[in-house]
């Protein structure tokens, strides 16, 4: 009954949502995968409280036990609790609840995760330089053939770059543009994406049959 | 067995759609106007639908039926066991994280059936597995998948219900989280299988300065050069998807990565000669074949 209720739904659930890809969109077949993203967005915001649930044993525990680093957990159950709270108490009873500007969850975001969310992702920059470092290191002809050609069309990316390349002759960044870029990397990225196409659509198959059913923790 | 139940049960399906259609005919046909029920535009692309589901099937049977099929070797779902068992002599745990997209995301499916195939590596070897996600539905699917494998292996004393755990719903605390643990607790080996974006490269990077084997598997194509730069091995593209079938070697799945081999082949097919014909300007004709009827 555990495997068997999974396979039915995910079969007439893919069934009909490839149905519906060949009818019109105003039409209830048409219309039927919309239908089931709204119901996995409902189904997903109850399942938020597990997320709760697993976020708060796993640092609870770790405070309890006096794991190392206790103390940092004790600001991440903070952290949850400041946020989520003060945003589901109505607003009604005061300004600084809900999400209204100017209130507590408001002020949370503009000023403490938004900025620490910017932060993490311009780290960025630096994970690229070390990773570019390794990547291009010229250690074989091919290596080398890769460093020259990134070295190129990262010049041609930038304005500088470009304008810099225009002085040399040969209009080399017109001949980058068609045969680096439109030619070997469109070639190359639109074989691994209709590989991976052709995947998605055999394992969804090997779902819908029940076939593939490892994901239900079968074997 | 299985083809025919899917034949049996699809015409079973339709029938009861057709009978829903007959008595309750605004569930097909627009109320607005009477508009065809088909989109007949799409024909070619059902034409496809119907090919490459036959093909699966077809192969699907050979296999069962004993036929011998050749999987090419994929090195780094070769290399998985060898990462356990690497941190298994080095007493340190397996990083697993099955990308940060929900459920409804294929990607994510693929790795949360490779999670099993990797939990019951490390259930038979007792090293500890960790499994952060970043979705309540994904982690519900996780840990269903890690205790099913860990009581499969006889170890489900063994299982701890933290193994798969959520960290955070939002993209960078999840970096963070992640990022920190990998530079507290040094895992041997990382497996990154899944959706991932931006994020790819700082999970990838800071593994690689932890010191740990990494193995990386993604459908995403911009995401792909960053694994490449920081990882030992990576999966590309159809491989993710392959992974579940080729690590479990079973003859009903590695019939569907055949009958896909197959399709991939008339498609290079289909574009050498979509290719020959706009070299030679009369290909108009064929790609409006692809595009719509």
């Amino acid at each position: 009954m555990r495997t068997t209720v999974p396979i039915v739904v995910a079969f007439i659930a893919g069934l009909l949502s490839v149905v519906g890809f060949f009818f019109r969109t105003d039409t209830f077949l048409g219309s039927v995968r919309q239908e089931f993203l709204v119901w996995l967005t409902i189904v997903g915001g109850f399942t938020l409280l597990l997320g709760v649930v697993s976020i708060v044993r796993v640092n609870w525990t770790a405070v309890v036990r006096k794991k190392p680093g206790w103390q940092y957990k004790i600001l991440t159950l903070v952290a949850v609790f400041a946020m989520a709270l003060p945003s589901v108490l109505p607003s009604s009873k005061s300004p600084l609840l809900g999400r209204a500007e100017g209130s507590i969850y408001d002020w949370l975001f503009n000023y403490l995760q938004s900025p620490m969310m910017m932060t993490m992702f311009a780290t960025l920059a630096f994970y690229i330089a070390s990773a570019a470092y390794r990547a291009f290191r010229a250690r074989s002809p091919e290596a080398t053939l890769l460093l020259i050609t990134a070295i190129l069309i990262m010049l041609w990316r930038v304005p500088m770059g470009e304008a810099f390349l225009d002085l040399l002759p040969g209009h080399i960044a017109q001949l980058l543009n068609t045969y680096v870029m439109n030619g070997v990397n469109m070639a190359v990225q639109r074989g691994i994406i209709i590989g991976a196409a052709l995947g998605a659509a055999s394992m969804s198959l090997r779902i819908m049959l029940g076939i593939e059913r490892t994901y239900l923790g079968k074997s | 067995m299985v083809i025919s139940s899917f034949v049996s049960t699809s015409l079973r399906f339709l029938l009861i759609l057709a009978l829903v259609i007959s008595v309750c005919p605004q569930v097909a046909w627009a109320q607005a106007d009477d508009a065809p029920l088909f989109r007949a535009d799409r024909i070619n692309a059902l034409i496809l639908v119907v090919v490459f589901c036959s093909t699966i099937l077809l192969y699907t049977r050979w296999a069962k039926q004993g036929k011998s099929l050749f999987l090419r070797k994929i090195p780094g779902l070769d290399e998985v066991e060898e990462a356990v068992g690497r941190a298994t002599e080095m007493g340190r745990p397996v990083l697993f994280i099955p990308g940060i997209g929900e459920l409804d995301e294929i990607e994510t499916i693929a790795a949360i059936s490779i999670l099993g195939r990797v939990a019951r590596i490390t259930a038979q070897y007792e090293t500890p597995l960790m499994v952060p996600v970043r979705y309540p539905l994904v982690l519900a699917a996780g840990q269903e998948v890690v205790e099913q494998a860990y009581i499969e292996m006889g170890k489900g004393d063994s299982y701890d219900k933290d193994t798969v755990r959520y960290v955070a719903g939002e993209q960078w605390a999840f970096t963070a989280t992640v990022n920190g643990y990998m530079m507290r607790e040094r895992p041997a080996t990382n497996i990154y299988m899944g959706a991932f974006f931006a994020e790819s490269l700082l999970l990838a990077e800071t593994g690689n300065a932890a010191g740990s084997i990494q193995i990386a598997g993604t459908a995403r194509p911009e995401q792909l050069p960053f694994f490449i730069a920081a990882c030992d091995y990576t999966l590309m593209g159809e491989e993710l998807y392959a992974a579940s079938a080729y690590l479990s070697r079973e003859p009903v799945m590695t019939g569907g990565l055949k009958g896909q081999d197959f399709i991939k082949m008339v498609i290079i097919v289909l574009v050498i000669v979509g290719v020959i014909l706009a070299t030679f300007g009369v290909g108009d004709w064929y790609v409006h074949l692809f595009r719509e009827v």
